[in-house]
C-alpha cells in the first residue's frame, strides 16, 4: 500500500477544546443583520427533516427561502418512514447519559471514521431538538406522570431514545412541515412541490442557482439564489431494493458532484438487520422493522442446517440465539452492521429459515410471556400490524422472519465543519452529506442529525458565508451558466426519450442493484469489486443504447424521471466500487473479507485509513481523483470495537 | 409456494387535467398473492412500456403506508377492500384468481386530476398553512419536560397526529368533505398544552380554508373513518366543531 500522496482537504474545524469548539465558533461567527436577511434568497432542495427544518428556520429568521420537493407535498419526504426514535443526551432516565457519552457512542458506533468535532456538536444540540419538537406539538410517548418516555437502541447502554409509537420520523417530519407551513403563510418561504433538481448552477465560482424540472408540465425552470442547501437524502436506492422510498435518489447530489463538489466515502452504506425478507422478483422495495424491536425480540436460527420444522416445533435446546451467544454484553442490541453480518453468516451456513432460507427469526414469545401481549401491542402495535399486512402472518403467534436490507448511506457529499462543500455557497445537510456517522450509523441518529443540521447548525454557518462573501447582487437567471446548465439537462432528457431501445429503466435498475448487492453489499472482496466496477461500466454503456422510456417530456412522466435517476445511480455505483476497492480495511458497514479477525470480526487499519476519501469528478469515463481528509482523534482512543 | 393469479383490471386513463378520461381494460396474467397492489400496477406498466403504450401514472413513494402519497379507488373503495390499509400495503391475497378490479382516481372537486390516477391534493397543504401549526420559530423552546402532558392526552393527540394526508376521507365522503383531515390536525394540537393556546383561531382559519378550497360539508356519514388507513376517529370532527363554536362565541 503506497503512503498517501493524495491532496489533503481542510475541514476548517475551529481550534480549542472539543467541548468549546461550537460555542467559540458561534461567539465570533459573522452575522447577517435582520434588514439584510430579507435581501438574500436561499434555495433549499428537499423537505425531509434536514431541508424542512432548514427552510422553516431560515424563513423564521427572515431570509427569502425557496423550498423544493419532489413529492406532491412537503409532508411526504422519506424521513417520514423512520420508525424507532431520535437520540438525545437529556439523561431524563438518570441512567448516566451525558453529551460526552452520546458523542462517544456515535464515534465508536461509526467505527472511528467520522470527524470528532462534528459529532460532538451533534451531541451538544441533541437536547435542543427535543425541546423544539415538543414546543411544536410533536406527541412523543410519555410516562404516566406526564414526563417524556425513553427507550434503548442498538450500540448504547443507556436509554436516550425519544419516540412517538413506531412513527417517530412521521411525527418529527410533520412538526417540521407544520413549521414550514407557518413560514409559507408568512410569505418568507415559497414552496415548489413536484420539482426535481436536475443541475446546480455555478457562476463566478459560487453556487448561485439550480435547474429544476416541473414534474407535472415537464418545464425546465431556472432559480437564482445566494446559496444552495442540498437536503436530498441518501443513495440507498442504487441497490434497487432498499427501504428507501421509490422517489429517493442521488440525482441532485450527483449533479453537484459533477459541478465540483467532492463525494466522500460512497462505500459506507448501511445494511439494516431487521427487514421483511424478499418474496419475489416483482418486489419493488423492502420494508424495515424498527430496530427498537430488538429491545424485546430475540434473534435466533435453528442449530441444524436446513431444519424443516416450523419454529413452534423447535425446542429451546435446538435453537441458537447467536447474537446473545456471540455478544453477551450487548446481545440483541449490537450495532446494525454487526447484526447484519451475523445474520448473513448464519444464512450462508445454511441455517436460514423460511422458503427462501434467507431469513432469521425475531421472536417475541419470551417478552409476551414476561410482559403480556398488551404491553407488546402498546410498544410495537403498528409494526406488528405492518408485518402482518405484508406477510400475511401473525407475529404475536409466530416469530417474525427478518433479513438485512439496504437502509441508509453514511457516505455523501463532502462538507467541512460549516456543512459547506468544495463549491462555495453549496451546503449539504442530513443524509446527503457524509459527516457524522462514519462507517456505520447508530439507530435513532439519522433524525437527530437531519434536525441538528437544519435547526441549529446551518443558521450560523450560512450567516458566516453570506456575511463574509461578496456576491454579485445583480446576477440573474439570464447568466450564461444558467443557459448552459439548462441546455445540458434538456439534451439529456431528449436523449432518454429518443433512444427507444428494448429495455426498461426498471430492468436496468434491477441489474445494477444485483451487482451492487452481490459485490458492494455486506461482504466485499477485491475480486468482486473489480468485476462489479467493470460490469457496471458495461451496463452504463448499454443503458444509453438500449433504454426505452415511454411517453413524452411535456407531461407527468414517472418513467422519464426514473430513467434519469438510474443513469446517475450507475455512475455512482462505479464510484462506490472504486471507493470500496481503495479502502483496504474493514470498518463499520464496509466489510472487506481480506481484512477480518480470526473470529470473523471487522479489522480496521487505522495506520493507513483513518481518513475520509473524497472523490473529485474529472470527466465522463475518466478516473476521479481521491482527496483525503485525515481524521485526527484527539479525544477518543481508537480501539477495536467490541460489543462482547 | 405463492399462488399465481390472473387479474382483470379496468383502469381510468386520462392524459391530462382537461383531457377526457375513460376506463381501459388490461389483464395481468402473472400476479401472485404476495404482491402488493402497486406492484401489480408496476408489472402492468412494464408490459405496457414493452408494448409501446403509455404506462398508468399513479402517485406513490414510501410504499409502507406512512407518506400518504398513494391513494386510488380500488373496486369503488378508497385504498381498496382491506380496512386500515393504504393501497401500497394492500396485498393481492385480498383478491382471488380471476377477479375484475376497477381502478379509479380519488374524485373530488378540490382534487383535480393531473393524469390517470394522479390527483392534485395541494388544497390539503393550504389548509395546514392556514393554521395547522403551533406558531413558534426555532430556538428559545423551554426544556421538553418543563410542561408535563398526561399520557392520555399525549396518546389521544398521537391518534389524530397519525393522519398521513392521503385524501381517502375526501374520496369516500358523499359530500367530498375534508372534515376528517382538517379535524385530525385541529384535535391533535388542541389536545396538547403547546397547541391549545391557538386552538380556537386555528379551527376557524382551517375550516374556512377548507370551505374556500371547495370541499363539502360534513353530514355525519362517517364513510371517512371507514376508509382511513390510520383509523382516525370521527370524534375529531366533534372536537373541531367545538373549537369552532368556542371561537365564534368569543
Ligand atoms: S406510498 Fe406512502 S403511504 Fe402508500
Amino acid at each position: 500500500m503506497p503512503r498517501a500522496t493524495q491532496p489533503v482537504l481542510n475541514a476548517k474545524v475551529p481550534a480549542g477544546r472539543l467541548q468549546d469548539k461550537w460555542d467559540a465558533y458561534k461567539d465570533v461567527v459573522g452575522l447577517v443583520s435582520p434588514a439584510n436577511k430579507r435581501k438574500h434568497t436561499i434555495l433549499v432542495v428537499g423537505t425531509g427533516l434536514a431541508g424542512g427544518s432548514a427552510a422553516a428556520t431560515l424563513g423564521g429568521l427572515g431570509y427569502k427561502v425557496k423550498s423544493f420537493c419532489i413529492q406532491d407535498s412537503a409532508r411526504r419526504a422519506h424521513s417520514i418512514a423512520a420508525q424507532g426514535g431520535i437520540n438525545a443526551a437529556k439523561n431524563y432516565p438518570n441512567d448516566g447519559d451525558t453529551i460526552w457519552r452520546l458523542f462517544y457512542d456515535t464515534i465508536k458506533g461509526g467505527d472511528y471514521r467520522a470527524r470528532e468535532a462534528n459529532v460532538y456538536r451533534l451531541a451538544q444540540v441533541s437536547g435542543n431538538i427535543i425541546d423544539q419538537a415538543v414546543a411544536q406539538g410533536v406527541p412523543f410517548a410519555r410516562e404516566y406522570g406526564g414526563l417524556l418516555a425513553n427507550r434503548s437502541f442498538g450500540g448504547a447502554q443507556v436509554a436516550r431514545t425519544f419516540y412517538a409509537r413506531g412513527q417517530t420520523g412521521q411525527q418529527l417530519l410533520l412538526g417540521t412541515y407544520q413549521a414550514l407551513s407557518h413560514q409559507i403563510a408568512t410569505g418568507n418561504v415559497t414552496m415548489l412541490p413536484r420539482r426535481e433538481m436536475l443541475d446546480l448552477v455555478v457562476a463566478d465560482g459560487h453556487a448561485r442557482g439550480i435547474i429544476t424540472r416541473d414534474l407535472v408540465t415537464g418545464q425546465l425552470e431556472r432559480h437564482v439564489g445566494d446559496a444552495v442547501l442540498l437536503c436530498t437524502g441518501g443513495y440507498g436506492n442504487a441497490y434497487y431494493l432498499s427501504t428507501n422510498a421509490k422517489n429517493s435518489n442521488v440525482t441532485a447530489a450527483w449533479r453537484c458532484y459533477k459541478r465540483g463538489a467532492y463525494f466522500a466515502n460512497p462505500c459506507f452504506t448501511q445494511i439494516h438487520p431487521t427487514c421483511i425478507p424478499v418474496s419475489g422478483s416483482y418486489q419493488s422495495k423492502l420494508t424495515l422493522m424498527s430496530e427498537s424491536l430488538r429491545n424485546d425480540g430475540r434473534v435466533w436460527v435453528p442449530k441444524d442446517t436446513g431444519d424443516p420444522r416450523p419454529p413452534s416445533q423447535i425446542p429451546e435446546a435446538d435453537r441458537d440465539y447467536y447474537l446473545e451467544r456471540r455478544y453477551p454484553a450487548f446481545g440483541n442490541l449490537v450495532p446494525r452492521d454487526v447484526a447484519s453480518r451475523a445474520a448473513k453468516k448464519e444464512c450462508d451456513a445454511g441455517r436460514g429459515v423460511g422458503t427462501t432460507r434467507l431469513a432469521v427469526y425475531l421472536d417475541f414469545a419470551q417478552a409476551i410471556r414476561r410482559l403480556g401481549e398488551q404491553a407488546i401491542r402498546e410498544r410495537y402495535g403498528n409494526l406488528f400490524e405492518m408485518y402482518a399486512r405484508i406477510t400475511g402472518e401473525n407475529p404475536y403467534a409466530v416469530p417474525m422472519r427478518i433479513y438485512p436490507a439496504v437502509h441508509y448511506t453514511m457516505g455523501g457529499l463532502w462538507v467541512d465543519y460549516e456543512l459547506q462543500t468544495t463549491v462555495p455557497g453549496l451546503f449539504v445537510l442530513g443524509e446527503a452529506n457524509f459527516s457524522d456517522h462514519g462507517a456505520n450509523r447508530l439507530g435513532a441518529s439519522a433524525l437527530m442529525q437531519g434536525l441538528a443540521d437544519g435547526y441549529f447548525v446551518i443558521p450560523y454557518t450560512l450567516g458566516a458565508y453570506l456575511s463574509g462573501t461578496a456576491l454579485n447582487g445583480r446576477l440573474t437567471t439570464s447568466h450564461d451558466a444558467f443557459a448552459q446548465a439548462e441546455h445540458a439537462s434538456n439534451k439529456r432528457l431528449r436523449t432518454l426519450l429518443s433512444t427507444q431501445g428494448d429495455k426498461t429503466a426498471t430492468e436496468f435498475h434491477r441489474e445494477l442493484g444485483q451487482l451492487l448487492w452481490n459485490h458492494v453489499g455486506m461482504a466485499r472482496t477485491r475480486e468482486g469489486l473489480e468485476s462489479a466496477a467493470k460490469a457496471i461500466a458495461a451496463l452504463r454503456h448499454q443503458f444509453w443504447e438500449r433504454i426505452r422510456v415511454p411517453g413524452e417530456n411535456g407531461t407527468y412522466n414517472k418513467y422519464l424521471e426514473f430513467a434519469g435517476r438510474i443513469a446517475d445511480f450507475m455512475e455512482l455505483g462505479e464510484l462506490m466500487a472504486r471507493d470500496a476497492l481503495a479502502r483496504e480495511e474493514s470498518c463499520g458497514g464496509h466489510f472487506r473479507e481480506e481484512h477480518q479477525t480470526a473470529d470473523g470480526e471487522a479489522l480496521r487499519n487505522d495506520e493507513d485509513f483513518a481518513h475520509a476519501s473524497a472523490w473529485a469528478y474529472t470527466g465522463n469515463d475518466q478516473a476521479p481523483v481521491e482527496h483525503r481528509e485525515p481524521l485526527t482523534f484527539e479525544n477518543v482512543q481508537l480501539s477495536s470495537r467490541s460489543y462482547k | 409456494m405463492a399462488k399465481s393469479m390472473t387479474i382483470y383490471l379496468r383502469v381510468w386513463r386520462q392524459a391530462g387535467p382537461e383531457a377526457p378520461g375513460r376506463l381501459v381494460d388490461y389483464t395481468v396474467a402473472d400476479a401472485n398473492e404476495h404482491m402488493s397492489f402497486l406492484e401489480l400496477l408496476d408489472v402492468l406498466n412494464e408490459q405496457l412500456i414493452h408494448r409501446g403504450e403509455d404506462p398508468v401514472e399513479f402517485d406513490n413513494d414510501c410504499r409502507e403506508g406512512i407518506c400518504g402519497s398513494c391513494g386510488v379507488m380500488v373496486g369503488g373503495i378508497a385504498h381498496g377492500p382491506q380496512q386500515r390499509t393504504a393501497v401500497c400495503q394492500l396485498h393481492m391475497r385480498a383478491f382471488k384468481d380471476g377477479d375484475r378490479i376497477v381502478v379509479e382516481p380519488f374524485r373530488a372537486k378540490a382534487f383535480p386530476i393531473v393524469k390517470d390516477l394522479v390527483v392534485d391534493r395541494s388544497a390539503f397543504d393550504r389548509i395546514i398553512a392556514a393554521g395547522g401549526y403551533v406558531s413558534t420559530t426555532t430556538g428559545g423552546a423551554p426544556d421538553a419536560n418543563a410542561l408535563p402532558v398526561s399520557k392520555e392526552a399525549a396518546d389521544e393527540a398521537m391518534d389524530y397526529a397519525a393522519c398521513i394526508g392521503c385524501g381517502a376521507c375526501v374520496a369516500a365522503c358523499p359530500n367530498a368533505s375534508a372534515s376528517l383531515f382538517t379535524a385530525a390536525k385541529i384535535a391533535h394540537l388542541a389536545l396538547l398544552p403547546q397547541g391549545s393556546i391557538e386552538a380556537p383561531q386555528r379551527a376557524v382559519a382551517m375550516v374556512d380554508q377548507m370551505t374556500a378550497e371547495g370541499f363539502g360539508d360534513c353530514s355525519n356519514h362517517a364513510e371517512c373513518e371507514a376508509v382511513c388507513p390510520k383509523g382516525i376517529s370521527v370524534h375529531g370532527i366533534t372536537r373541531m366543531r367545538r373549537e369552532y363554536i368556542k371561537a365564534v362565541l368569543r
